[in-house]
């Protein structure tokens, strides 16, 4: 079983957060600065799992994580879930969204939440894992992102305009944005 | 209308979207908090709008605001609207925001169970997906109670995006919902093989999940999943499957040895690192599960340790690690084929990632011998110099301590270096272990005799350079060693050189800083020492310097006197007016060491850890009964500040034990009260008063030494190296010698070929360089052996505990809501509730059932050791072999009939299932296991008779080898005792029936069964025992008997547990109907609370019989009787505790003897066991000892003995009533027969 997947940047800011356990927030926020205090001082050339993260269980959990560019993707497993394979689905999760958003940077995410918790939703279902394979994920969610856009009609329209015109008048975007590289990287995938 | 909706939209260009809130947020990076609280007034207005889009755009933004870790919980109920909207779009937001903050303390879940009963029967998938998605993450057991089975009809939806999701759901309602488990099961299986790969892996994933908790009750799809793994190419499958059978293997070994070939094939083939990681993870668990019955597979094993080898030396840090972690497992079987790594793994201590250094610690732990101990302690130590920061330091300290103490320091050879080592650990700066470190000194120095003399000068040496410890408050973690060093020096002053000095040491101003409890010890130990000091004095008729030292403990007391911390100051104050006491009578030329080294005299043992569980509750001691009546309140009150004036107390305590008259008490409470009121000194209880004390004593107060931060070495401590040395040179000694005398030997023998593991390397050889004796630890002495292993008891797996091979009975049908049709009923399910015989099983409590599954898993578990003992493995590999397809399912029929009086017993017809099969050799009396077999058995009867022409063979071999047995050890003698619970027949048994009747009329006959289960409520009734009594119903009538209601006449010891909110005379609803001709059986609980007496209840039964003309309102009178014996419980017992417990001399004895008992020895001990709940202790020949215990914790014991027809039991039991009744209920069985 999956209990929590967090994904946070470097600074520790969370960019999406689905826990499959019920903690109150600000317990949820504790374990964030919890894990990222345990993740960030990892050199990138260590092992992807630790142990311990006193706040999210016992000794029977592990946090298994990536790091791609700015963006930490942890995910804290128990001992049922296989930590090479956990380590194989968060590439396949992140290469989904690569192919979902086209060229996924840490922008994507910190402005479309709601669409990477749908994508989300079709890799991981409370807790457990219910895709892997990357076609599949991306068929499902193109399927559904279409019907929304179906519906859209006449109440979507005026704030599709808006916001479009709102985005047009703020160059900024990039501006307030201090990240170098802000893709992420997707590594060739290993053989699985 | 179409106004309304154009203005709402045109409303909503000036709402934010979730994209400007987060823009907004990052453009307010100073102020964000107060910007966010400006959003959140927006969204409340938003909320408030009819417009669905805009509330759903409101709801968006909370999820994100939730993310940021705000409470949005207030919005619960318009997340339920959202969800609600018709479309997809909206419906998506509620839903995620649903699963991202609702739980199951959100009470509007209540409000969502039809709207998602909708969503998921609606024709669109995706809407389905959806609220299955979001239930999946909030769903609460009343969702999955009222939901289960419109999920398991998505089961098996038409599209396969639904089917996973149903399946993966399912594992969360069974969770939340463990009724739900036997129904589901057996679609859940078939999905096991649905053509869809993921909904396949889905299955997988669901009854790995469930197996990896409960595994025993999953054995049987062992067959089903060895087939998919061999199919299966997706690795997701596969992975998932091996893990399963890491966890099947324990449980079933003959499995593990299937599966090692077709892992080995995987592990040459397969390319994928993660699923050959899972591969030799499971081959390693398979290994271990054989590793006591096979030999030969030291090929598997280096295969093994070959690869992990591979790994560990890999570049990627992942699979090193996982190497190290995979290694330790084999460590525990096989640490040979380990410790042949031992380069490598010192290695990895090197590592810069600390995860693999702490594996590698880990597995340095198992590989420690009693010749590299110190090699690699060494080592360790090195680390501990270099370690940076403190909690890798720590993890190093720990294991240095773990892997030196080991299995009872079984692999320290030198004791001096080991305190040696520890006086080391304690120049650690800012380490947390400092009690760690003190509690192993104070083990070693009282459990290892010959240790005490230098462990005792090396704690005068800590004591003396306390200061270098206690200096920086840093370091406060250490100072706790001080505490054993005060300890042990005091406990062992004989051992001191200078006891004068060390007590000097002690007695420091200095040591007023240190924490409360280590002064405590500190003041006490001086005492001691003051007595070793005194005892030296006058031996060497030395009165001055005798009185000098009564003289410095009372200059230095007084400090302690003063101390804030209770204990010290009592402690002090105390010794401080002994020693003045002392003083006096120095004066007067008297000698007193005797006497005072009388008050710390008497050896003090080690006492096991879990000694004082162990003590058994003495008989009528309740720790819950008031030992005298609570005062009332106002007393209490008066009374509370009285606490202060200690000099009163007693007066006062003595008034209260002579009795007085409640006038009495009402006038001294009013003098008191005067007494307070006019008290200027009176000062209520509160520790405030001790100050007044304090305040003169800041002057005596010293001014702090000066330390030195840096550790010094501190003079006069031994390096531990230098034993290293030491021991090399000596074992080096010891080798030569050792040789020399090999050689002679050889001379000697040399033709008759040496043994291969006498060679000088061996570690038995490797002598310790001090005879050590390490002291065991006490036990007391009537404890006895349980193994009560302490589960979490709130681990909601538990509740998943469910037989799942057991067909379903009707009253386990998933609820389904009553305006529908009865949409669902699998193939399996029909066929199933067919063969189920009619009477249904009342649904016992969980608590109950879980008692049953231990039982169950006890009797397996020695019923397998019987198997093996009897060697006749070989014939059930024949079986398995012979019915590939379902070895699991034979098994436990096989089971179920294994005891060979089963052919016999199974001849006897009586209604239902009243007899007990396996009872007969098996004492705890179970009623499902034979309906268990029944329905399989009605299935398949041509199976069933070759399956008993089988057993009958079987039963012939088992024979014929204990005859041969016989033969072998005639002279032996004692070797045909049979140890604990089941007695081997020689011959068949006759049958046995647990069910009697307990009153018949023409309409209807109830039985009872004799063996009613008894289980104790632990907690808060503990002076209230339940029994549960198990009713047979059966109509006899052609007419249909409805509304049953039993009701019972409560004594005063025994009531019939009723539902709550009802009233005592009330009666309990028999909860089902018979049709003509059918029996059913009916539980009821009766709390019991003395169970020394038998108890008669009266009872009747009320029922309406209808027939097809008219009904009638008949009744039954009938009485229950509750036997004392029905109130013991089979328990196992081992014959050395059997033996304490009798020595114990807390039981008192009866006995009785029978006359004209002509059965056989073995029938009347099954009769005992069967009818009484007795286990046979020990038998030898014709004399037995038996063993049971009552629920309220009695011990009953029994020693039959026969000779020719008279059978003389004597027995002992710690409550005499509950002895006699047992003994005339005895009586009573023989004389019927």
């Amino acid at each position: 079983m999956i209990k929590a997947i967090l994904i946070f940047n470097n600074h520790g800011k969370p960019r999406l957060i689905r826990f499959y356990q019920y903690f109150a927030e600000d317990m949820q926020q504790q374990i964030i600065r919890e894990t990222f205090h345990l993740v960030s001082k990892r050199d990138d050339n260590v092992c992807n799992f630790l142990e311990g993260g006193s706040l999210i269980g016992g000794s029977d959990y592990k946090l298994i994580y990536r790091h791609y560019a700015t963006l930490y993707f942890v995910f804290c497993v128990d001992s049922s879930e296989s930590e090479l394979g956990i380590l194989d689905l968060i590439q396949v999760f992140v290469e989904t969204l690569d192919k979902c958003f086209e060229n996924v940077c840490e922008l994507d995410l910190i402005f479309h939440m709601d669409k990477v918790h749908y994508i989300l939703q079709e890799v991981v279902m409370g807790g457990m894992v219910l895709e892997t394979n990357m076609n599949e994920i991306v068929a499902q969610v193109e399927l559904q992102n279409r019907m929304e856009k179906s519906e859209g009609g006449l109440s979507g329209a005026p704030a599709r305009a808006v916001s479009a015109v709102k985005n047009m008048n703020l160059p900024e975007i990039p501006r307030n944005i201090n990240i170098g590289d802000i893709n992420i990287k997707v590594p060739s995938l290993s053989p699985f | 209308m179409a106004l309304k909706i154009v203005k709402g939209s045109i409303d909503r260009m000036f709402d934010k979207n979730l994209q400007d809130l987060v823009r907004g947020i990052r453009n307010h990076k100073e102020d964000e908090a107060k910007y966010i609280s400006t959003c959140i007034d927006e969204i409340k207005q938003e909320l408030k709008q009819d417009n669905i889009a805009v509330k759903a755009n409101a709801v968006c933004k909370l999820t994100y605001l939730q993310m940021l870790g705000y409470d949005v919980s207030w919005a619960a109920f318009n997340i339920v609207e959202v969800m609600s909207s018709s479309k997809f779009t909206f419906k998506r937001i509620g839903y995620l925001a649903a699963s991202q903050c609702f739980h199951e303390g959100t009470d509007v879940i209540m409000l969502t169970t039809n709207q998602i009963r909708k969503d998921l029967s609606s024709p669109n998938q995706y809407d389905t997906g959806v609220a299955l998605t979001g239930l999946s993450c909030f769903v609460t057991p009343d969702l999955a109670r009222d939901l289960a089975n419109d999920i398991m009809t998505l089961m098996s939806h038409t599209k396969p995006y639904i089917r996973k999701k149903a399946v993966l759901i399912m594992y969360k309602v069974f969770l939340k919902y463990p009724e739900s488990l036997r129904p589901a099961f057996p679609r859940l299986k078939e999905k096991l093989e649905d053509p869809d790969p993921g909904v396949q892996s889905a299955a997988v994933n669901v009854i790995c999940e469930l197996a990896r908790r409960n595994p025993k009750n999953y054995l049987s799809l062992a067959p089903l999943f060895f087939k998919l793994m061999t199919s299966s190419t997706n690795n997701w499958v596969l992975i998932k499957i091996i893990k399963l059978f890491g966890a099947l293997t324990p449980l079933e070994p003959r499995l593990g040895k299937k599966l090692i070939e077709p892992l080995t094939n995987l592990i040459h083939s397969t390319s994928a690192m993660s699923l050959l990681y899972e591969c030799v993870n499971t081959v390693i668990a398979v290994l271990i599960s054989l590793s006591s019955g096979m030999p030969n597979h030291s090929a598997s094993i280096q295969l093994c340790v070959q690869k992990l080898r591979i790994l560990i030396e890999d570049s990627d840090q992942n699979l090193k690690y996982l190497g190290l972690l995979a290694m330790s497992k084999i460590l525990k079987t096989h640490p040979k084929s380990v410790q042949s790594h031992k380069d490598l793994i010192l290695q990895c201590l090197d590592d810069k990632d600390e995860s693999i250094r702490l594996r590698a610690l880990d597995l340095l732990y198992g590989m420690v011998s009693k010749k590299n101990l110190m090699e690699i302690v060494k080592k360790l130590m090195l680390h501990v110099d270099k370690a940076e920061g403190t909690t890798y330091r720590d993890e190093l300290l720990t294991k240095i301590i773990d892997i030196c103490s080991q299995s009872n320091y079984q692999y320290i050879t030198n004791f001096e270096w080991y305190i040696s080592i520890l006086v080391e650990l304690t120049r650690l700066e800012g380490t947390r272990h400092g009690h760690l470190i003190a509690s192993q000194m104070l083990d070693v120095a009282i459990r290892v005799k010959a240790i005490r003399g230098f462990a005792v000068a090396q704690m005068a040496t800590l004591l003396d350079n306390a200061h270098l410890l206690t200096g920086n408050t840093q370091r406060n973690g250490i100072c706790e060693v001080l505490y054993a060093a005060a300890w042990i020096c005091g406990e062992f002053s004989e051992h001191l050189e200078d006891p004068m000095q060390t007590l000097e040491a002690m007695l420091r101003p200095k040591v007023a800083t240190l924490p409360g409890h280590i002064q405590a010890v500190y003041v006490q130990n001086a005492a001691k020492l003051f007595a070793t000091v005194l005892q030296k004095h006058e031996g060497e008729t030395d009165s001055q310097a005798a009185q000098e030292t009564s003289q410095l403990l009372i200059d230095r007391l007084p400090l302690f006197v003063q101390s804030a911390n209770l204990e010290v100051q009592e402690r002090a104050s105390c010794i401080l007016q002994l020693v003045k006491y002392i003083q006096k009578l120095q004066q007067k030329n008297v000698e007193v060491a005797e006497e005072v080294t009388a008050l710390f005299a008497g050896e003090l043992n080690p006492v096991a850890p879990k000694a004082q569980k162990k003590v058994p509750i003495p008989e009528g001691l309740d720790l819950d009964a008031w030992i005298n009546e609570p005062p009332s309140e106002s007393e209490s009150e008066d009374e509370k500040p009285k606490a202060v004036f200690a000099k009163e107390e007693p007066k006062h305590y003595r008034s209260r034990n002579t009795e007085v008259d409640e006038k009495e008490l009402a006038r001294r409470r009013e003098v008191r009260k005067q007494e307070q009121a006019n008290n200027p000194f009176y000062i209520k209880a509160s520790p405030s008063s001790q100050k007044v004390y304090d305040a003169p004593g800041v002057e005596h107060i010293p001014v702090v030494q000066i330390d030195l931060s840096v550790p010094l070495k501190v003079p006069g401590m031994p390096m531990s190296d230098q034993y290293l040395k030491l021991e090399e040179e000596r074992q080096q000694k010891e080798k030569a010698e050792r040789k020399k005398k090999e050689k002679k030997k050889k001379r000697e023998k040399r033709g008759k070929g040496r043994k291969a593991d006498s060679g000088p390397e061996s570690e038995e050889d490797i002598t310790p360089a001090q005879h050590v004796d390490i002291v065991t630890e006490e036990m007391p002495e009537n404890a006895l052996p349980s193994d009560d292993d302490d589960k979490d008891p709130n681990d909601p797996h538990r509740a998943l505990d469910i037989d799942l091979d057991k067909p379903l009975a009707d009253s386990e049908k998933l609820p389904v809501r009553t305006h529908r049709p009865e949409v669902l009923k699998s193939p399996a399910e029909d066929r199933v509730s067919e063969s189920v015989p009619p009477e249904t099983k009342k649904k016992s409590s969980k608590e109950k059932k879980e008692k049953k599954k231990d039982k169950e898993k006890d009797r397996k578990r020695s019923k397998e050791e019987k198997k093996k003992k009897k060697k006749h493995k070989e014939v059930e590999e024949e079986l398995l072999e012979s019915q590939p397809e379902e070895p699991v399912q034979s098994e436990e029929t096989k089971e179920a009939a294994a005891p060979p009086t089963s052919t016999s017993a199974e001849e006897v017809t009586v209604p239902s299932s009243a007899v007990e099969t396996s009872s007969a050799a098996v004492p705890e009396s179970e009623p499902d296991e034979p309906k268990d077999t029944e329905p399989e058995d009605t299935k398949s009867s041509k199976h069933k008779k070759k399956k008993q022409k089988k057993e009958k063979e079987e039963k012939e071999k088992k024979k014929k080898k204990r005859h041969h047995h016989h033969h072998h050890h005639g002279e032996a003698g004692g070797e045909d005792s049979v140890q604990n619970g089941t007695v081997e027949e020689e011959e068949p048994l006759p049958p046995m029936s647990n069910y009697s009747v307990l009153a018949e009329n023409s309409f209807i006959k109830m039985m009872r069964e004799d063996a009613e289960q008894v289980y104790d409520i632990q907690g808060n009734h503990q002076d209230e025992s339940k029994v549960v009594v198990s009713i047979i119903f059966e109509n006899k009538s052609d007419s249909f008997l409805k509304s049953m209601e039993f009701n019972v006449l409560d004594s005063l010891n025994s009531k019939l547990q009723r539902p709550e909110g009802a009233g005592p005379h009330d009666g309990l609803t028999v909860p089902f109907q018979l049709p003509p001709g059918v029996s059913n059986e009916a539980r009821f609980v009766f709390s019991v609370q003395s169970i020394v007496m038998p108890q008669k209840l009266k009872g009747t039964l009320t029922f309406i019989v209808k027939s097809d003309e008219s009904s009638t309102h008949e009744k039954l009178d009938f009485k229950l009787h509750f036997t004392c014996t029905s109130y013991l419980i089979t328990t196992p017992c081992y014959s050395d505790a059997y033996a304490k417990l009798l020595e114990s001399g807390d039981l008192k004895g009866s006995s009785l003897r029978l006359e004209g008992i002509n059965m056989p020895f073995h029938h009347l001990l099954a009769r005992i066991c069967f009818h009484h709940h007795f286990s046979v202790v020990e038998r030898i020949d014709s004399c037995a000892s038996m063993y049971s215990r009552s629920i309220q914790g009695h011990h009953v014991c029994l020693l039959v003995k026969t000779s020719d027809q008279t059978v003389s039991i004597d027995a002992k039991c710690d409550e005499p009533s509950l002895l006699g009744n047992v003994l005339d209920e005895l009586k009573q069985t023989f004389s019927k027969c």
